[in-house]
């Protein structure tokens, strides 16, 4: 009676939902926030502290400091600083596993059953959705640079990204030229409308230093959701695979 | 058939639950440790909001 006691024992469904969902995102956020850790301490993060010496006036854009190298060496590592970025790197990516799960699961009868290569897509989409199209209008902000009020900027954020997430789910899953009509109009609106913006620029940063910031800070949200996708993608295919040997014939 | 699991039996309503959970949480998360205002959490996220794009101050 071995195999009897084993079916009584099976969790039900929803269960084993929770599980598969709460599993999956923990265990893609953070192998995908531990990479998005490491790419920031390794490209972002001297950008990053480059920067703060012309926002605290270390360094001078155009001034009388201006003969002073332009790429001065920056702190390889501060443990309690970085550690704090990798901590919250891995907290964010976990906050992005499950908004990630929670579509995918979602889509369940939509599209096939995602595995590993199929999850690049979804993180893909995933990046569209929080970071790229945010940063269409809001770029990614290196410090001493000059914006709007934050709650706006906030408020804005999260309205771009929610119309995003419903245009690219009609794009993906509705046919007919009404819905993608209604997508373009969702992807496009938050932009005409424009992000909030400072009243005059005052960024201390040089543009190239900034440009650079925007560039790695999107390049490293890239990688990093498609791991989370790719991880999320692989661990579904072998739930759905155990899930399918383990089922009574 | 009530034993079998994974996606393909998963009804609506053993759906509903769970992806009600992981979106909130999702939402949760984010909006703390991307947008809280609160100072020690600012200051301890600093970095990562720049990195990632999140408007920070």
């Amino acid at each position: 009676m071995p195999r009897m006691t084993y079916v009584m024992r099976r969790v039900s469904p929803a269960t084993d939902m929770y599980m598969k969902l709460i599993s999956s995102a923990l265990f893609a956020g953070g192998a995908a926030g531990l990479l998005a850790g490491l790419l920031q301490l390794l490209f972002v993060q001297p950008v990053l502290l480059h920067a703060e010496l012309y926002e605290v006036g270390t360094l001078v854009h155009f001034g009388a400091g201006a003969s002073a190298p332009a790429n001065p060496a920056v702190p390889v590592l501060e443990l309690t600083r970085d550690g704090l970025s990798l901590l919250f790197n891995i907290l964010i990516y976990c906050g992005y596993g499950f908004l990630l799960v929670a579509a995918m699961a979602l889509a369940e009868g939509r599209s096939t059953v995602p595995n590993g290569r199929t999850g690049i897509v979804w993180g893909i989409a995933g990046f569209v959705v929080v970071q790229m199209l945010p940063a269409f209008s809001l770029a990614p902000e290196v410090p001493g640079v000059a914006a709007g009020d934050v709650y706006d900027r906030q408020v804005w954020w999260g309205l771009t990204v929610a119309s995003a997430a419903v245009a690219l789910w009609l794009i993906a899953f509705s046919k007919g030229w009404t819905s993608w009509a209604a997508a373009a109009v969702l992807l496009f609106a938050p932009h005409l409308y424009g992000a909030p913006e400072p009243d005059y620029f005052a960024g201390t940063a040089p543009p190239e230093v900034a440009a650079l910031f925007a560039a790695r800070s999107l390049g490293s949200g890239f990688f990093a959701w498609s791991v989370l996708g790719c991880v999320i993608g692989f661990l579904w295919a072998r739930a759905e695979k155990a899930s399918q040997e383990q089922a009574p014939v | 058939m009530t034993a079998l699991t994974g996606s393909s039996a998963a009804t609506l309503s053993a759906k509903v639950g769970p992806i009600l959970l992981a979106a909130l949480l999702g939402i949760g998360i984010v909006a703390i440790a991307g947008h809280g205002q609160a100072h020690v959490l600012h200051d301890a996220a600093h970095d990562v909001r720049h990195a990632t794009g999140f408007p920070c101050h």
